[in-house]
């Protein structure tokens, strides 16, 4: 009886992820499928990838989304910091204002957030370009590098610090040596996330960016629009990759669903 | 009393110090956005030129009285409920199985498998599903290998919209009924074993309305975001794809009226805001438990 229930049970779950994997990896086989209109049955070629080598609107708008992720990743994930770090050591008047502002990245609709910005930096001067996604694809970031920095620290110990300032260590020698060292992995972790959000973000991006600078998933969109090769899927399948790499590389640091 | 006091005075500071520049960058990129949006929505027309437009509630009254923006903010909360409904159908069984059924190993690879494509671009995944739908895609192929005279390529349709968007929230739904499954006492369970309740019993005494935090932190975080969608349904949904989120993002890159592109985005939020408002006792425990 309860080894058919797990029976089941299994073959429900294989189905959801079968649901889940199935289109992510015809995506991928048809990007080293011959045919350009993604005919049937497949023939296997390398040529999309060669393409995609000598691409060059691609590989820019390539470069800009690394360069904008690490970026993004470093701002965020030092800001974030530091607030968390003062947001569970210090009760500041105001800080549940700051908690109030980390909801809204989070919880209105990516749409809202990006066109207000638009609106916003085209009058206030600071206009479209790379800067102008750096600003938005912080503000994306902060609150989950805030969130996971915060949960790490709390069940970070005191007593540390203060025996580290009892022997004589200041202020910034006992967040190196002593708080940093134990609070690392959800640093680390948060990064990737940034990282993975910035690389991944496209709609902010999108209403962000002015003709001839885009990153990939813009790039991507306009080609979805205006017609594609195969050669799409190829760049999709890089993404894809890099961007699973990244979580189950956060996965290290990170229990998603709590306790394991 | 004063070196305490001066102690306290620079503990503070050091703490308003390490918190400005996240409160300065959310308020310059949110908060200051979305004031100067609200005022644009009253605003009569583009402010460009020498001509200076005037306040008006003009662009929430094309709202209102044309019949096109009420049916089009009607279709995008119907595409909410189904893609929510479908992920609750597929999402919590699984969730569930995952929490009772599968232990230690199998189950931390099995959640890792299922939040790791969550993680990556939602566009791609979207472009991934339009190889699949299209007519003499995967699934057409497979159809006629079976009945040839039958012809499925339902790309550029609703239910294309509908199966994209489930497949982009499904993982989330999962993680989030998942969560407060998990943290289900199993002594609870089998005190209503000893009972002698049925394992339907169980289910709806016990383990639903403990895990109904989580599930609803599910709902909210699917419904908000699909209703504001507007990529998938342009891609996947061609004619059938104009939404609220469509229109709004017309407005913005091709139509380029702002002030009713940003009174259209008001209106969204003041959708989204009542949802989280008639949510939020069920939501606040549900993010306790995560």
């Amino acid at each position: 009886m309860s080894c058919s229930r797990s029976i089941i049970g299994f073959g429900y779950l294989a189905l959801v992820l079968l649901f889940i994997y199935l289109p992510i990896a015809i995506m991928m086989l048809m990007g080293f499928n011959v045919s350009s209109s993604y005919e049937l049955p497949f023939r296997f070629t390398l040529a999309w990838y060669q393409q995609l080598a000598d691409n060059e609107v691609l590989w820019r708008a390539g470069r800009n989304s690394v360069l904008l992720a690490s970026a993004s990743t470093a701002v965020a994930t030092i800001v974030g910091t530091m607030a968390a770090l003062a947001m569970s050591r210090y009760r500041l008047r105001g800080q549940v204002l700051l908690q109030v502002l980390l909801f809204p990245p989070m919880a209105v609709p990516w749409l809202i957030l990006a066109t207000s910005m638009l609106v916003f930096f085209y009058y206030s001067g600071i206009g479209r370009g790379l800067h102008a996604m750096l600003l938005a694809h912080v503000a994306l970031c902060l609150p989950y590098v805030i969130i996971v920095v915060g949960a790490r620290l709390q069940s970070f110990d005191r007593g540390l610090e203060e025996a580290s300032a009892t022997l004589g260590a200041n202020p910034w020698q006992t967040f190196f040596r002593v708080t940093l060292p134990v609070i690392a992995p959800g640093v680390a972790a948060a990064a990737l996330f940034a990282f993975g959000i910035s690389f991944d973000q496209f709609v902010t991006s999108y209403f962000l960016s002015p003709p001839g600078v885009t990153t990939l998933p813009v790039e991507i969109y306009a080609s979805i629009r205006k017609g594609f090769t195969p050669e799409i899927n190829a760049i999709s399948t890089i993404i894809i990759i890099v961007s699973m790499l990244l979580l189950t590389a956060v996965s290290r640091f990170y229990a998603f669903g709590g306790s394991k | 009393m004063g070196a305490s006091g001066s102690m306290r005075l620079k503990r503070e500071w050091v703490g308003y110090s390490l918190t400005a520049p996240a409160f300065v960058w959310l308020c310059l990129t949110i908060v200051l956005p979305l004031a100067v949006m609200l005022y644009f929505s009253f605003l009569s027309a583009m402010p460009m030129g020498m001509a200076k437009p005037t306040l008006t509630l003009g662009q929430y009254q094309t709202f209102f009285e044309k019949d096109f923006y009420r049916f089009l903010t009607w279709r995008s909360i119907t595409l909410g409920l189904y893609v929510t409904l479908t992920c609750v159908v597929v999402g919590y069984p699984a969730a569930l199985i995952l929490a009772r059924l599968v232990k230690g190993r199998w189950r931390e690879a099995v959640l890792l498998l299922v939040v790791l494509p969550f993680w990556s671009n939602a566009l791609i995944r979207v472009f991934a599903w339009t190889m699949v739908l299209r007519t003499n895609g995967i699934i057409d192929q497979a159809v006629q290998l079976i009945a040839p005279s039958l012809s499925l390529g339902i790309l550029y349709s609703y239910p294309a919209i509908v199966i994209g968007l489930v497949h982009s929230f499904v993982p989330y739904m999962i993680l989030t009924c998942y969560i407060s499954l998990q943290a289900i006492d199993d002594s609870l369970i089998e005190a209503g074993q000893a009972l002698g309740a049925t394992n339907f019993t169980i289910f709806r005494r016990i383990i639903l309305p403990l895990s109904l935090p989580g599930l609803c932190v599910g709902i909210v975080l699917t419904f908000v975001p699909v209703v504001g969608s507007f990529m998938e349904p342009r891609i996947l949904g061609g004619p059938q794809g104009i939404m609220l989120g469509t229109v709004i993002e017309d407005q913005f890159t091709e139509v380029f009226n702002w002030p009713l592109g940003a009174a259209l985005s008001f209106t969204l939020l003041a959708l989204v805001a009542v949802i989280f408002l008639v949510t939020s006792p069920l939501l606040r425990r549900g993010f306790r438990t995560a």
